[in-house]
């Protein structure tokens, strides 16, 4: 499924300002405040932590008595206790740092969830190098990767703080498994949760190939990409990924070459654009992560982007060279 | 006699698991879990065959997922399960393997087989009742009994629910403890010990006494959670 943001482009050229200095994206405080609301129209919303963002959900815990249930720093039972809470009927909000959410607790997603045919809304903070001054025991860039290897996760990656207010209005009815991966950054505008890839820039019938980027990589990529005839797709959903807009956007395109800027581990959706494209001769370049070293670095996050590659001079030198501009 | 009733007693439970294991090792005392599993079923939980999704039913986990043609056999006698399901257990088209899988198996709350899930999963399970103020057509809280090892015991994730259970004080929760003294290293001071200290009522029991046992799960033992520990003969 594909959608074009209406006015995002002038004559090919994005309207978008240059990407503020990364800063806090709201993304957090959006969670905890749309969970709380949606507690109070939905008596299945229930929330488990393991002693993260206790605060945040204070006032909730004391309206809604048993519907917070903070197991301390416990991360195997906190995902256990989710998956027991589903088979009572109720729809458990389950939050972390992702590498305590998703790394620590593996088998647990893998059983007490997806074994169980339990379904719960995981809501992960500081997943690749949101925690740049923490370090490696708080940055988690192989979460999508991981939660990859396990049949039925729908995830969500937005981009503003408005995105994960639209994905978890979409996930909470339900009840299937959902992660939700909060960013420290942000791009300075919302795009509508379409599940699907969204045109944000049309590259001409000879455009040189299509651009994929992944929620918060959408200002940087837009700007690294700027003076290349490229079309360039926005997704906040990576899983199930829109294998069929990209075939349809690599058909409209002038060559069949694809570069996707994922803000995890880079080649995570590698699989995907594969079979989207097996119906002909194709090139992938998969931006991410490096997945061939440990950045034994502290710093800000943009100083971990710039290592990696991922800050708009990287991905515009990585796009040049696949592109061969 | 219809054919129906005609393996729904104890006294048939070793030709049950015969029809799954062959006819050389279904003694009762091979199995470990046998005699906790029947008199649950057959005296302490509320529920059925009719009620299997009941919202307000008694559930019961059996985490010990290993071993599981005792379990089996109870949910074939009580009717959960046909009778004829036992033959042919672990073939490809049986919902029946050596762990089972509550998707495939009438009457299992979970699946389960890797050790250390039941206990965080019936923890979670209480409490989502709880949290529903869910209420058995008798007016009690409806019971969650997780059955695991004294070597499960040994993985970590029991201790995060039974500590955890025992501050939240989820009175439905029950834990049997089968305890053949098979955990490698031991627990000196006992089992039940571990359960007390984190704020459990704790009983030990023969595991082979079918009163004993009934009054272990069913002797009133206030709003903490409660630890049954069903000491069995080590299996050689």
């Amino acid at each position: 499924m594909i959608r074009t943001t209406a006015g995002s482009t002038v004559n090919g050229i994005p309207i978008r300002p240059r990407p503020p200095e990364p800063g806090p994206s709201g993304m957090r405080e959006t969670f905890g405040a749309v969970v709380s609301e949606e507690m109070e129209r939905d008596p299945r919303v229930a929330v488990v932590l393991a002693a993260i963002s206790s605060g945040m959900f204070r006032r909730a815990a004391a309206r809604h008595p048993g519907r917070v249930i903070d197991l301390g720093i416990r991360e195997q039972a906190m995902i256990g206790v989710a998956g027991g809470l589903a088979l009572t009927g109720l729809r458990p909000v389950v939050h972390s740092y992702a590498p305590f959410l998703v790394e620590r607790p593996f088998e647990q997603v893998k059983l007490d969830l997806g074994h169980q045919e339990a379904g719960a809304v995981l809501v992960g903070i500081g997943g690749s190098y949101d925690a740049s001054e923490e370090g490696r025991t708080h940055q988690a860039p192989g979460d999508v990767a991981l939660l990859d290897t396990l049949p039925g996760w729908t995830i969500h990656v937005p981009g503003h703080a408005d995105e994960v207010r639209d994905a978890l209005r979409d996930a909470l009815p339900g009840d299937d498994r959902v992660y939700l991966r909060l960013s420290g950054t942000a791009n300075r505008a919302p795009m509508p949760l379409t599940k699907g890839l969204t045109v944000v820039r049309s590259g001409s019938p000879r455009a040189a190939g299509v651009v994929v980027a992944v929620g918060p990589m959408l200002d940087r990529t837009l700007e690294a990409t700027a003076d290349l005839d490229v079309t360039v797709a926005y997704t906040a959903t990576v899983r199930p990924f829109d294998r069929a807009g990209l075939n349809t956007l690599v058909a409209a395109a002038g060559n069949a070459d694809v570069m996707l800027v994922e803000p995890y581990l880079g080649g995570t959706s590698a699989h995907e654009v594969a079979e989207a494209l097996s119906d002909r001769r194709h090139r992938q370049l998969g931006l991410g992560v490096a997945r061939d070293l440990e950045l034994r670095a502290y710093g800000t996050p943009a100083d971990h982007a710039r290592a990696h590659g991922l800050d708009a001079e990287g991905i515009a030198r990585s796009a040049r060279d696949f592109f061969l501009a | 006699m219809p054919t129906t009733a005609a393996l729904t007693r104890y006294a048939d439970l070793p030709a049950l698991i015969g029809l799954m294991e062959g006819d050389e090792k279904h003694s009762v005392a091979a199995h470990s879990t046998l005699d906790v599993l029947w008199v649950l079923y057959d005296r302490v939980l509320a529920v059925a065959p009719e009620t299997a999704d009941d919202p307000t039913r008694d559930r019961f986990l059996l985490s010990k997922g290993h071993g599981p043609a005792a379990f089996y056999a109870v949910l074939a006698a009580k009717g959960f399960l046909d009778v004829s399901a036992l033959r042919g257990w672990t073939t490809f088209d049986s919902r029946l393997g050596h762990h089972p899988d509550r998707v495939l198996v009438p009457g299992a709350e979970i699946g389960s087989g890797s050790l250390g899930h039941g206990l965080p999963l019936a923890l979670g399970t209480a409490l989502g009742l709880r949290a529903q103020g869910l209420r058995r057509p008798d007016g009690a809280e409806p019971r969650t009994v997780v059955l695991i090892g004294d070597g499960e015991l040994d993985e970590g994730s029991n201790h995060e629910a039974i500590a955890a259970a025992g501050r939240l004080g989820v009175g439905s929760l029950t834990t049997v403890v089968i305890d053949n003294g098979s955990a490698l290293h031991g627990w000196p001071g006992g089992i039940a010990r571990r359960f007390e200290t984190e704020g459990w009522a704790t009983r030990e029991v023969h595991g082979r006494d079918h009163d004993a046992l009934q009054e272990a799960f069913t002797r009133p033992w206030g709003a903490r959670p409660l630890a049954v520990v069903a000491r069995v003969r080590p299996t050689a």
